[in-house]
């Protein structure tokens, strides 16, 4: 592993509230524990049982919800490339998962501003994966098991348990976002 | 005439989607790794070493480099002295229906309405050219939407000239931000009408990465928005360096004395290709 992530700050998943608060936009960190998988199709649906007034398949209060449809594991293997989707597209669903508490997000590229209000609002966090990197990933993940919308196939909904997942810290509980800072970096 | 069963055709194509899933090709691994010799940015270059050990674990494990073995896109050129006994289109769909489901590469193919997924990853979207000879190429362009998706297409009015088309072209993969997985490779196609510079444009990523058009004044243009890209310092996954583009691969076709057509498709770090000669 080279240098730089010698340095990641290991947190345990999921997230508890003293290490939500101290993490700060820009701090690069080591993910192990458990989350929840979702993308498009997992969204949708969950959207569409809220709408109908219907339980969720999972109780997301507090949770990790990573954004992936992984590739299908050969025999023998936990999980195939499962690195991270782009996030803005999850964007018109978040505020609604983080009013039942969804406490934090993981995908690659920047969040709407809606989204980064209702995550301030509710001290939740958005983190980025390393995009591109799903068979180095793969490796990162212990254990996947399906949880809901199996025939959704890559777009269903898994429940991973992670090893010294690498990420980045997006948005902070306290409203910062890093890749506006660096923008504003660069045009000062 | 040459003839060339279906089947033959099937095989190649089942082969191209497999490898080029888990097998980045030389031109791209040989451009991140230089990359990484000139980047500014730390972060960056360990990132960038963990994209070439990713393709390096892809590769001794086939396991997809990235999860997103996208929607196939072939290029297949015809040459006039061939027949191919059979249905080749068909053939080409059950070539990459078999390669996805044998080499446990994902589908990511569905109904645009239904979002109904297809389970198969077909079909892939086809261009057939036809050209002298007695040999047949086939080109393998898993096209991950990451990327795709931050694609776009301006008809510009030709007042807008060449630095139009430079402003365009970086104000485009600027606004993509960390969308597409950067460092991108970006195909631009300028000319034609609206579909033609559409399909130059993604013609273009099929040349080897960093190669120069054979035109001069191309060439300078291609160079030109190259550094302005890296200059912006958006940099590996947007999190700032000085290697947001790896190559800018642009391509040129005589259009209406009222248009300037300009297509941006962009294409991630992840730039997967295969092509064979039968």
């Amino acid at each position: 592993m080279p240098d730089v992530f010698d340095q990641l700050r290991k947190i345990t998943l999921p997230l508890d509230e003293e290490v939500i608060a101290s993490l700060r936009a820009g701090d690069l960190v080591s993910l192990s524990g458990s989350l929840y998988t979702g993308r498009d199709q997992t969204h949708r649906r969950l959207c569409a049982l809220l709408d109908e007034g219907k339980p969720l398949p999972v109780d997301l209060a507090g949770q990790l919800l990573y954004y992936v449809g992984p590739s299908p594991a050969r025999p023998g293997q936990v999980v195939g490339a499962a690195g991270p989707t782009t996030s803005y597209r999850m964007d018109a669903y978040t505020p609604r998962l983080i009013a039942l508490g969804l406490r934090a997000t993981m995908g690659k590229g920047a969040r709407a501003m809606e989204v980064r209000q209702a995550m301030q609002a509710a001290g939740a966090i958005y983190l980025a994966a390393i995009g591109g990197a799903g068979a180095f990933l793969s490796g990162c993940v212990k254990a996947c098991e399906l949880v809901a919308f199996a025939d959704a196939g890559p777009e269903a909904m898994f429940r991973f348990v992670v090893e010294d997942f690498p990420a980045v810290v997006i948005n902070d509980a306290q409203g910062r976002d890093f890749y506006e800072i660096l923008r504003e970096a660069r045009q000062s | 005439m040459r003839e060339l069963s279906a089947e033959t055709v099937t095989l190649a194509l089942r082969d191209l989607a497999m490898a080029a899933a888990w097998d980045l090709e030389e031109d791209i691994s040989a451009a991140l790794a230089a990359a990484r010799e000139r980047e500014t940015s730390s972060l960056a270059r360990d990132l960038l070493g963990i994209l070439l050990e990713n393709a390096e674990i892809a590769r001794r494990e086939r396991l997809p480099i990235c999860q997103d073995t996208g929607v196939g896109v072939v290029f297949v050129e015809l040459g006039q002295q061939v027949v191919v006994r059979g249905d080749l289109m068909a053939a080409i769909q059950e070539g990459v229906r078999l390669g996805y489901q044998e080499g446990f590469l994902r589908n990511s193919v569905c109904d645009p309405l239904t979002r109904k997924n297809t389970n198969t990853n077909t079909p892939a979207v086809v261009h057939v050219e036809s050209v002298p000879g007695d040999r047949l190429r086939l080109s393998f362009l898993p096209k991950g939407c990451g990327s795709e998706n931050m694609s776009s297409l301006a008809m510009l009015p030709p007042s807008a000239g060449v630095a139009g088309i430079v402003d365009f072209v970086v104000d485009r993969v600027v606004a993509a931000g960390s969308n597409p997985c950067p460092p991108v490779v970006v195909g631009v196609g300028v000319g034609g009408t609206f579909e033609k510079a559409a399909c130059i444009a993604k013609q273009a990523l099929l040349r080897p990465v960093g190669q120069r058009h054979p035109r001069a004044d191309v060439a300078a243009l291609e160079a030109e928005i190259l550094a302005r890209l890296n200059h912006i310092g958006q940099g590996v996954q947007g999190l700032g360096g000085n290697n947001t583009a790896l190559a800018v691969h642009l391509e040129v076709y005589p259009t209406h004395i009222a248009s300037l057509p300009v297509a941006v498709n962009i294409q991630c770090h992840a730039h997967r290709h295969k092509a064979c000669l039968l």
